[in-house]
């Protein structure tokens, strides 16, 4: 038989669409934001932030080590005093004033993000930088209403918050980790990850630009070393990590016997169900969302395909036509579906599990789309025959390549999903009530998806069961992670 | 004419039923004139094994259990526990506690039975929310037990104390494997059989008797415990519960408290404690 | 006999609205534009479907089509002219010489609502006045009566009568509320030997939309992967400027491919789009911005 996928070809190419970048403005080094002004480290040392589209260097970026992190740490307690003491209301206001900024130089924002990450323009700009506006809206309005999240308990700040963001979204999680912690009363000092510090570094300048009283909000950036100096700072009440769970563990196990709380939402391996009786149309898509959103750098990527038989043929076939319309390549281009890997590092680790899912006797589809011969990339990639015990099945990968297993029964399927260490997310798809219902109580993870997939919103709770972590992020719930009771 | 009293043997309490260590291994609890009162299972970590295999294993039916049976069930504990309220004031005394604050402990151990019993169908509604998302998704969060959950009991008020723990562990759909008051230990096997009379299920609560320094690194180490409440203040504990807990990134409570006695010491957060919030989307659009 | 219907593939209809959100958000720039624009052109049926139409308004119409703006060289004439009954030998003599086809509604359009022996003889006379196309409606309230085999028996019927008259079949989306029932309809109007589907008759609101043509499409496709034979699509009303014609354009290319980027598969039902699309071209022609003074109205 030919391949089917061909017969569907679009014809009609369209001519690049890049996204202007004249009108951001970027400086050719950054320093660290401490105590409300940007300063140089004090062993002088930067590092290059990267496009992952071509390598070139973007900007130097400064290397906070420990005498930085110090300082950070003691700014933020020295506000601390104040900021947990001023007006609820005022301290919404301030919170507030951020989201408007972020909304008025939110393409700014997105060109910065796509450049310095490599997502693509679209989901950058419709994506990332209004959700994080909408989470610093969102609990702005919290501030001065604590007492109805928390009734009969008197909730107060804890402190001084250290916060380690993740690569994937740079800004998102910036927001998802700051607006909680300022609307309770904490004061921060937060890394952003080393690939991916310059949104976050604009965002301090809309800080400044807030008036926020300083030291409130410190942003320091460097790689893990910088982070571990965080995590180990004795001064430091409170730990919110997003990253892997490797690292997540090790985070658990160093604030071991300390005072330090921490939140963690760590890695994932998420399961993607599609019953016969699913939308079919929009279960592909569902999982074209599921696992090349972000160019599969989602913590709750929806890598574990999960087809019941009767329809695999189908929906497999559908995939792929689907995915060969996928347009790879430049991530300021709007109609870059799919943009770069974020990093050298992670395109060899990606790269790396192909190979072991090939090795292992995994069937491999990839799209024909052309890779630009500069910079990290990798095309929309699927492997068939697989089972639990595949490596790629059990495994975060963090990139564009999806695992498909097909499944029998409702039974099956349930022991299937739940059968990892992880417990981020999973999708469900049927338009049987009660089977998404059932699915719904029985999975094992903190958001289901019923015939949708990663839906994001700043009113509601995200995080892990499990390996995946603890604590929420959004929502009322999101907000106890920031607080202790009298 | 004197009678010989027939002596209990206390023995372990894991999947209901009343089996011996597997180590044969015991430890004598004696009087405050130093006569032995009886000689206590000293679990192993076999023991704590074989306890988690049946917590897992019956979790997932103990979760789907209504609400309102959940309710019926805690509230039948307190009923079993009120008819033996006697036996167990007395068997407080034998430990060494003094006989009016017996008589409290009892009583309150009662009362805090019945009110989890209460929170069974309403913790949930206390919880959840409805998320008005920016799109057209019905969105809710519901709350579900974290699942196996190893418990450190109080070592003082070891009525009280273990039951201020388990109930609002069980109650939120949890299975809960403890380790009991190590020198308060008789008060935990009797309640035990009254777990065995009361309709909870085989499995939901298992209690060993032994000592803390041997069994704390299994408590907090298992891979397939997903959280362990501590209950205690040694510096050296909780950092070894925290370090092993990190392994598969358990969820660590600990309380502090000497106290169980009050009404603080009872309330919904104290099931939320052992809850993961999770959150559904929808589309609602046709 | 009709298919078993209840195994119709199903819509989430959120599901398909994000799916279309994709496809707006294109963003089509130089000459990928302008080969947009004139095939865009090229896939008009030019239409007028007014109680007051004449003689002298239908000509115009047809000359326009000829003649979509002599100024501009190495234009595509509209595909069809889409017409009355009573218009059709009118626009047949105006249109000669040219390879523009006649096409024309019939079976008591708009509602539908005759007996089948009168919307035959409609279709009968169209035919015979030299229609090339004929654009049937279906019987919407049998269908959401459940009455699917009436639809299916009088799509055939209608077939049959139209002879060598290609059958665009009409299902008016806005009537019937839900995409799985899109999809049903859809189907069985491919079952009953339609060469087109089209959306909407004009007259009702809402007409043409994005998730309901992509319903459409998807049936389409799943048609072609079965039978190998293709089927022609055809949304109408309120596509009246390039920049949604070009949100069908992207929809159709990603969906079904080059094979259906042609008049022979995909036409647009539309009034005032051929203007807007002149303007644009023209703009790219000299660089300014256009009026519609300057672009005949017939």
């Amino acid at each position: 038989m030919a391949k089917k996928n061909k017969y569907f070809k679009a014809s009609w190419s369209y001519d690049p669409a890049p996204e202007s970048t004249d009108h951001i403005q970027l400086q050719k080094k950054y320093d660290l934001y401490i105590d409300g002004k940007f300063i140089k480290p004090e062993n002088g040392k930067y590092f290059e932030t990267i496009n992952p589209t071509n390598d070139e260097i973007i900007a130097k970026v400064a290397l906070a080590e420990k005498e930085d992190v110090d300082k950070a740490v003691k700014a933020a307690r020295n506000a601390f005093k104040s900021w947990s003491k001023i007006e609820p209301k005022e301290r919404g206001k301030y919170i507030y004033r951020i989201a408007r900024l972020i909304q008025e130089r939110s393409r700014e924002f997105a060109v910065i993000e796509s450049l310095d990450g490599g997502k693509p323009i679209r989901e950058s700009r419709d994506i990332d930088i209004p959700l994080a506006a909408n989470h610093f809206f969102y609990y702005a309005g919290w501030a001065d209403k604590l007492e109805y999240a928390f009734p009969n308990r008197n909730p107060k700040p804890l402190g001084v918050t250290g916060q380690i963001i993740p690569w994937n979204f740079p800004l998102l999680m910036a927001a998802w980790k700051l607006a909680p912690a300022l609307a309770t009363g904490n004061t921060v000092v937060l890394k952003p990850a080393e690939t991916t510090p310059l949104t976050a570094l604009k965002l301090a300048e809309i800080i400044r630009d807030t008036g926020l009283p300083k030291g409130v909000v410190n942003i320091i950036t460097g790689a893990g070393k910088t982070g571990a100096n965080i995590v180990n700072h004795p001064d430091i009440d409170k730990i919110s990590f997003t990253g892997s769970t490797a690292v997540g563990k090790y985070i658990q196990k160093t604030v071991a016997g300390t005072h330090k709380k921490i939140t963690l939402e760590l890695g994932g391996k998420s399961a993607n169900i599609i019953f016969e009786d699913a939308a079919i149309d929009q279960a592909v898509e569902g999982i074209i969302d599921a696992i090349f959103f972000n160019q599969g750098h989602v913590c709750c990527a929806g890598s574990r395909l999960f087809i019941q038989e009767s329809v695999a043929d189908t929906v497999i076939q559908k995939l792929k036509d689907r995915m060969e319309t996928l347009i790879v390549g430049d991530p300021l281009d709007k109609n870059t579906d799919i943009g770069a890997i974020n990093s050298k590092r992670q395109l060899i680790i990606i790269e790396n599990y192909i190979k072991i899912g090939l090795n292992e006797g995994g069937e491999i589809f990839q799209t024909d789309c052309k890779l630009p011969s500069k910079g990290n990339w990798c095309a929309p990639t699927l492997f068939l025959n697989l089972s639990q015990s595949h490596t790629i099945v059990q495994e975060e990968i963090f990139g564009p390549v999806l695992a498909i297993q097909t499944f029998r029964t409702i039974q099956e399927v349930i022991e299937k999903a739940n059968n990892t260490p992880y417990g981020l997310a999973a999708g469900v798809w049927t338009q049987n009530g009660a089977k998404l219902f059932h699915l719904s109580q029985k999975l094992k993870a903190g958001v289901i998806w019923g015939n949708t997939f990663n839906k994001f919103d700043a009113t509601s709770p995200f995080g892990g069961y499990k390996e995946s972590g603890f604590g929420r992020e959004g929502g009322l719930h999101g907000l106890k992670p920031y607080v202790k009771f009298e | 004419m004197s009678r010989l009293n027939i002596n209990k043997t206390y023995k372990l309490y894991i999947g209901g039923k009343f089996p011996r260590t597997e180590s044969s291994r015991y430890y004598p609890i004696t009087n405050t004139k130093g006569d032995l009162i009886a000689n206590m299972c000293l679990a192993s970590r076999k023991d704590f094994r074989n306890a988690v295999v049946i917590a897992r294993k019956v979790q997932e039916s103990w979760v789907s259990t209504s609400a309102l049976n959940k309710g019926q069930i805690l509230y039948r504990i307190a009923e079993m526990l009120e008819g033996r309220k006697e036996q167990f004031i007395e068997e407080l005394i034998l430990q060494g506690v003094q006989k009016k604050a017996a008589q409290i402990e009892v009583s309150t151990s009662i009362d805090r039975l019945v009110y989890y019993a209460g929170w069974s169908d309403k913790y949930q509604q206390f919880f959840s929310s409805v998320n008005p998302v920016n799109s057209a998704h019905f969105n809710f969060t519901n709350l579900e037990p974290t699942g196996v959950v190893s418990i450190i009991a109080p070592e003082n008020q070891g009525l009280l104390g273990l039951i201020s723990v388990i109930a609002p562990a069980i109650v939120g759909g949890n299975t809960v494997i403890v380790l009991a008051s190590q020198n308060i230990s008789l008060s935990a096997i009797s309640f035990s059989e009254v777990l065995n009379s009361s309709d909870v299920p085989g499995g939901v609560v298992n209690i060993l008797t032994g000592k803390r320094e041997e069994l704390i690194s299994h408590f907090a180490s298992h891979m397939d415990v997903n959280a362990i409440i501590y209950c205690g203040t040694d510096q050296k504990d909780l950092k070894t519960v925290s370090e092993l807990a990190s392994n598969n990134v358990k969820r660590t409570i600990f309380y502090k408290k000497n106290d169980w006695l009050n009404s603080s010491n009872e309330s919904p957060y104290f099931i939320e404690k052992t809850q993961e919030a999770k959150t559904t989307w929808h589309p609602v659009k046709i | 006999m009709i298919k078993d219907s209840s195994k119709v593939p199903t819509y989430d209809t959120l599901g398909v609205i994000e799916r279309v959100n994709r496809f707006s958000k294109r963003s089509i720039k130089n000459s990928s534009k302008i080969a947009g624009l004139k095939l865009a052109l090229s896939m008009i049926d030019l239409t007028t479907l007014e109680g007051n139409d004449t003689k002298g308004k239908v000509e115009q119409l047809c000359y326009k089509a000829m003649h979509p703006h002599d100024a501009l060289q190495g234009l595509p004439t509209v595909a069809a002219i889409c017409v009355y009954p009573s218009m059709v030998s009118i626009a047949k003599n105006a249109l000669q010489g040219s390879k523009i086809n006649v096409a024309s509604v019939a079976t008591a359009f708009p509602s539908g609502q005759s007996d089948l022996k009168i919307k035959l003889a409609d279709t009968k006379f169209a035919v015979d006045q030299g229609a090339d196309e004929i654009d049937m409606v279906i019987s919407r309230g049998k269908f959401l009566s459940g009455d699917y085999q009436y639809v299916y028996d009088e799509i055939i019927a209608v077939k049959e009568a139209c002879g060598k008259a290609h059958l665009k079949v009409i299902l008016e989306t806005g009537e019937l509320e839900t995409l799985d029932n899109v999809r049903k309809a859809s189907e069985i109007a491919i079952q009953a030997g339609a060469d087109f589907i089209k959306t909407s008759t004009g007259k009702i609101q809402p007409a043409a939309t994005l998730p309901v043509t992509y319903v459409m499409l998807d049936t389409i496709k799943d048609h072609y992967i079965k039978t190998g034979k293709m089927i022609g699509m055809k949304p109408a009303g309120g596509i009246s400027n390039s920049k949604t014609a070009f949100q069908y354009l992207i929809m159709l290319n990603e969906v079904l491919g080059e094979k259906w980027m042609n008049s022979k598969y995909f036409r647009f039902g539309a009034s005032s789009l051929a203007n807007d699309i002149l303007m644009q071209l023209v703009k790219f022609e000299t660089g300014f911005y256009q009026s519609a003074n300057y672009f005949s109205k017939d």
